[in-house]
């Protein structure tokens, strides 16, 4: 397993940053390790927790929150550990993954009690203006039972931001989110990244990370798998090994024509046809009409195997 | 009224398992009523439904329909990751829920007691068991709230409690009155208004000793478990 280590290129803020750490963190149960030790720094700016589901995220982003003790480590808060101090919500904001709002409420009202259970000297200004931050000012009044779903979710960012937290943390925020709602989200993080906060979200699909944040953490099966700067990962992953499952009229002759092409790494003649491993997914299905189309050969079949963000991710973690 | 308070008020009376806290006091009132209007013979029909109703079933099935609603439907439904995210101590969360928990238990069931005991005996008996319900209701309630954050069966288990420990292991072995809510209040209410309605199973020090111990200290045993409440991971 390799780390790729990069620049965390802080913004500029006036306000005082806050830096959640985790140190050889991890967590298990019973036999089940969850997170398998972990250590990161997460300072301004937004992060990406990228992996497959299962990978651990939600029992990460828990021990952040102080919502989970970890069974080895140490999730620190700006030096103070996260578990067993209500304290660390002055400064921390949290929207899970379960879609769970008092429905019986309105979203204002959702919001103000937020503001008032945080003590805000102004709860009313305050509600407000996260109302206003996720623009849902016009359904304020409804009943949040009624709302969509990227609504609901909406409303859970401005009750988690009523207090202007300088660490956020969202469990898959994206999911079930409309293309209109999820870029509008992204938007939010962004210029919530931009103003100096510790952004963190997690998701488990890679272009969702892609748009939003520069750089990641990437887990696979309770590891982490590479950190750093999102292109830097990203050609990673593309620049793996692709497996392709190719039939044709003639397989025999277009494995020697293949093999004298340069991106192809290997191939394998096997009764159902070939096995191509090509090293650059562009260049190889490119040059694959033309080498057979030069031979008389037609393609009948050309299947991409085992693309699955689970290989994707398991290939990092080999890498 | 603290925020916390008002939103459980407003969880607990938006949720439709509210409705279930009626048809039991209304039973109560309306079985009294008909003895009454029947001239049915206090003797014969005050004590199975006082005590055989209104303070084996009403009470403590009110508080447990109540008490764990308070916390432990918040804690079903995950909403009460929003009250826990916030810098409060952990008292100031769980005393205001067992506050609206042991109040609106408190005036479900003192109110119909009222009624049957003055109906039964005189406005004395109502009143007395009414008080005593209150007391009642605190205990419960502190004792259903922790049982929210101790298991996650905690309905279940209340009724193991209400049903087997009070209601059927009370009557044949008599030690566990020693540790029944039940007998508690019946000891005060006897205490308040003596009559033959009601016969105590423990003595009236005994009876103020342990509704103060088990409403202390289930509280706290709340409290504490409030801190280290863990959120299961879903995804893992």
């Amino acid at each position: 397993m390799s780390a790729i280590s990069a620049e965390r290129t802080a913004p500029a803020t006036g306000r005082t940053a806050s830096t959640l750490e985790l140190a050889g963190v991890s967590r298990w149960y019973g036999n089940v390790v969850a997170v398998n030790d972990i250590s990161m720094s997460l300072g301004p700016g937004v992060t990406g927790l990228l992996g497959p589901n299962g990978a651990g995220k939600t029992t990460l982003l828990h021990m952040m929150a102080g919502f989970l003790a970890p069974s080895r480590g140490a999730v620190t808060l700006d030096g103070r550990p996260t578990w067993r101090n209500p304290d660390v919500y002055r400064r921390l904001g949290l929207v899970s993954e379960r879609e769970a709002v008092h429905t019986f409420l309105t979203a204002y009202e959702f919001v103000l009690a937020s503001a008032k259970l945080h003590q805000l000297p102004d709860p009313t200004a305050a509600a407000r203006r996260a109302i206003a931050l996720v623009e849902l000012e016009g359904a304020q009044d409804r009943r949040i039972g009624t709302y969509s779903k990227g609504m609901r979710q909406r409303a859970r960012v401005a009750a988690a931001l009523v207090h202007e937290p300088q660490v956020l943390l969202l469990d898959e925020p994206f999911n079930g989110m409309d293309p209109r709602q999820r870029l509008h989200m992204m938007e939010l993080l962004h210029r919530l990244g931009d103003a100096g906060r510790t952004i963190l979200f997690s998701s488990h699909i890679l272009e969702e990370v892609e748009q939003v944040s520069g750089t990641v953490q990437v887990m696979v099966a309770g590891r982490l798998a590479a950190s750093g700067d999102f292109r830097t990962i990203r050609r990673l992953m593309t620049n793996r090994p692709h497996v392709f499952a190719v039939h044709s009229t003639d397989d025999r002759a277009l494995a020697v024509a293949l093999m004298a092409e340069e991106s192809v790494t290997g191939v394998e003649l096997g009764r159902a046809g070939l096995t191509v491993r090509a090293g650059d997914y562009g260049a190889f299905t490119r040059a694959l009409p033309k080498i057979a189309l030069a031979r008389g050969i037609r393609v009948r079949q050309l299947l991409p195997e085992d693309e699955s963000l689970e290989s994707v991710f398991s290939y990092l973690v080999e890498a | 009224m603290s925020t916390v308070s008002w939103i459980t008020a407003r969880g607990l009376f938006g949720r439709r398992r509210f409705l279930l806290l009626l048809p039991l006091p209304v039973l109560l009132v309306l079985l009294a009523v008909l003895s009454r209007a029947f001239g049915v013979d206090p003797g014969e029909w005050g004590p199975p439904v006082l005590v055989g109703l209104g303070l084996a079933v009403v009470l403590p099935v009110v508080a447990l329909i109540v008490g764990t609603g308070v916390l432990g439907a918040e804690i079903d439904d995950g909403t009460v990751v929003h009250i826990l995210t916030k810098p409060l101590p952990r008292w100031q969360i769980v005393l205001p829920k067992l506050a609206v928990a042991t109040g609106v238990t408190a005036v479900t069931v003192a109110v119909p007691l009222y009624v049957a005991g003055v109906l039964a005996d005189s406005v004395g008996l109502g009143l007395a068991l009414a008080a005593a319900a209150a007391v009642g209701a605190l205990a419960y309630s502190a004792l259903f709230v922790a049982l929210s954050l101790l298991t996650r069966r905690p309905v279940l288990l209340g009724l193991v409690y209400v049903l087997i420990w009070e209601g059927l292991l009370a009557n044949v072995v008599s030690g566990t009155k020693v540790l029944s809510i039940q007998q508690y209040v019946i000891a005060l209410a006897d205490r308040l208004a003596p009559t033959e309605l009601l016969e105590a199973g423990v003595s009236v020090p005994v009876a103020a000793v342990m509704t103060a111990l088990i409403s202390v200290g289930f509280t706290v045993l709340a409290i504490d478990r409030l801190r280290s409440f863990s959120v299961a991971g879903e995804t893992s």
